[in-house]
């Protein structure tokens, strides 16, 4: 347990718990970005720069913004009269604090079933790029399938639809 | 405890929050930001086993947290394409007051 860790997971924790706590919409998607940035540091501190980088680019710079655009887009900004929290608030928090407390018991009661590695993996960007390129290239390919499908759907689904278009 | 567990536990917390946060929060993107908070949380647990499990070199975690990373982005952007055009149709984006299939 460096201190390091300790920080990070403590800025990370603060910074998911404000994303879902505050009232303000657009305050949650500056909280949420701190969140992401903590993760990113989590995978930096475990040796994974590549998804470090990766979680930087993919997180606050792509969705954190779009997250934002859609918050002024529908104006999610305004804090609604009758509360921020759904009518059964404490149901969805003692179910995400039951998750929480199970996970929590796993973990602490197991013992590792293989040795723990211990030195730093010598992995470097050019090895992740060979294993995409050679054993994880289907992947690869459908992934690109995916996000390609998923951006058009997304732009069809919310574009605006002009009334009785014949 | 080792520090495969404190890692664990970090991303079990995280998914906690977010878990709490798309069951208890009104708003549908406040909702969406929780789902992202546990996709997340998922990937952690991902790289920390990566770093920890016996063969780095063979990249099988990083490998699925950054295919994770790619699906959790076709995500979001179908979500939030779906919660604006929501909001264009119902003027909310409540997801208290969406109680018909048909608008």
């Amino acid at each position: 347990m460096s201190y390091a860790f300790l920080f990070i997971s403590a800025l990370t924790v603060a910074g998911g718990v404000a994303a879902v706590a505050l009232k303000n919409t657009v305050h949650c998607a500056l909280a949420l970005t701190v969140a992401f940035a903590g993760l990113a540091l989590l995978f930096l501190d475990l040796d994974a720069q590549f998804a470090g980088f990766a979680q930087i680019l993919v997180y606050i710079g792509a969705v954190a913004i779009l997250v934002v655009f859609a918050i002024l887009l529908t104006r999610g900004s305004e804090t609604p009269k009758d509360g921020v929290y759904s009518k059964r608030w404490p149901i969805g928090l003692v179910v995400a604090a039951a998750v929480f407390s199970v996970l929590g018991w796993a973990i602490l009661q197991s013992v590792p079933a293989l040795p723990q590695n211990a030195q730093t993996p010598a992995v470097t960007v050019a090895q992740i790029g060979q294993a995409l390129m050679t054993r994880y290239v289907l992947p690869l390919e459908i992934i690109a399938i995916l996000l390609t499908a998923a951006l058009i759907g997304a732009v069809i689904v919310a574009m605006h639809e002009k009334e009785e278009v014949k | 405890m080792t520090p495969l567990a404190g890692y664990l536990l970090v991303a079990a917390l995280i998914f906690a929050i977010g878990l709490a946060g798309a069951l208890t929060r009104r708003n549908a993107i406040l909702v969406l930001i929780g789902i992202e908070l546990m996709l997340n949380a998922a990937n952690l647990n991902l790289i920390a086993f990566w770093r920890y499990g016996p063969h780095p070199e063979a990249l099988t975690g990083m490998m699925f947290a950054i295919f994770s990373i790619a699906v959790a982005a076709a995500e979001a952007a179908v979500g939030l394409g779906l919660v604006i055009q929501v909001h264009r149709h119902a003027h909310s984006t409540d997801l208290d007051a969406m109680n018909r299939m048909k608008g």
